[in-house]
């Protein structure tokens, strides 16, 4: 048997598996828009905006902005625990960061549902 | 067993300005920086985004804003950030695959990371900012 050191309900693993799975998601998108815009090379506004007005992309748009913020919250999380050890400093430093990420994504919904 | 593992001591050198970093770690920092950068600068990059969608007027207006030499060159820094961040993550992504993992490849890797992150970078921004 295992002779594991209990710390807590859980060691992390589902934060893991979320930065990996956003990552992906974002990588993927990554790929389709430099090719989205490598081939159409969009040189107005009108063309700038068929782009993303274009109901895959805007689909694809708005997941990678969700999958950015969710990614995003576990990276810099993990650079206040590694480098801020004052636990209230931290615990405000957490928050400004949720709450900022929050506002992120009510601002980009609001950026794509109007096209 | 792995209670006696952790306990066990090991020698430590922690004294930062003696460590000459391998290109491997000089990549790994630099993708939390890269990270901690794109972070701090996501409400200019969402407000630009904005700018360029919301109408004909504020895309021209973005577009000058985007022509001056400083914002060119910061422009020129974040898609290498970007680029950079998108390259090491595939590296983290099949390391955690077990690919790769020997010291030999993982050196390469990283070199490879680097070469492809900047000839990205290039290709790009010719394309975006020139």
């Amino acid at each position: 048997m295992l002779n594991r050191i209990v710390v807590g309900a859980g060691y992390g693993l589902k934060d893991w598996i979320i930065q990996r799975a956003t990552a992906i998601i974002m990588a993927v998108y990554t790929l389709i828009i430099l090719v989205v815009l490598g081939a159409l090379a969009p040189s107005t506004y009108e063309a700038w905006r068929a782009v993303f007005a274009n109901g895959f992309m805007q689909f694809m748009t708005f997941l990678f902005f969700m999958s950015l913020f969710y990614h995003v919250w576990i990276g810099v999380r993990d650079i206040w625990m590694d480098y801020v050890k004052p636990d209230g400093l931290r615990l405000v430093l957490e928050i400004a960061t949720a709450a900022a990420l929050v506002g992120y994504a009510g601002w980009a919904a609001k950026i794509l549902w109007r096209l | 067993m792995a209670e006696i593992a952790i306990k066990k001591k090991r020698p430590k050198n922690l004294d930062l300005p003696t460590i000459r970093l391998p290109l491997p770690g000089i990549l790994s920092i630099l993708h939390r920086i890269s990270g901690a950068v794109l972070f701090l600068l996501l409400p200019v990059l969402l407000w630009l985004f904005q700018q360029s969608l919301a109408s004909p007027e504020s895309y021209a207006s973005a577009k000058a804003v985007m022509d001056n030499f400083l914002v060119k060159t910061v422009l020129w820094g974040l898609i290498w950030l970007y680029m950079h961040h998108f390259c090491a993550g595939i590296r983290y992504l099949l390391l955690d695959l077990h690919k790769g993992i020997d010291l030999e490849s993982a050196r390469l890797s990283s070199k490879i990371v680097f070469a492809v992150s900047i000839a990205l970078t290039l290709v790009i921004g010719v394309k975006v900012i020139c």
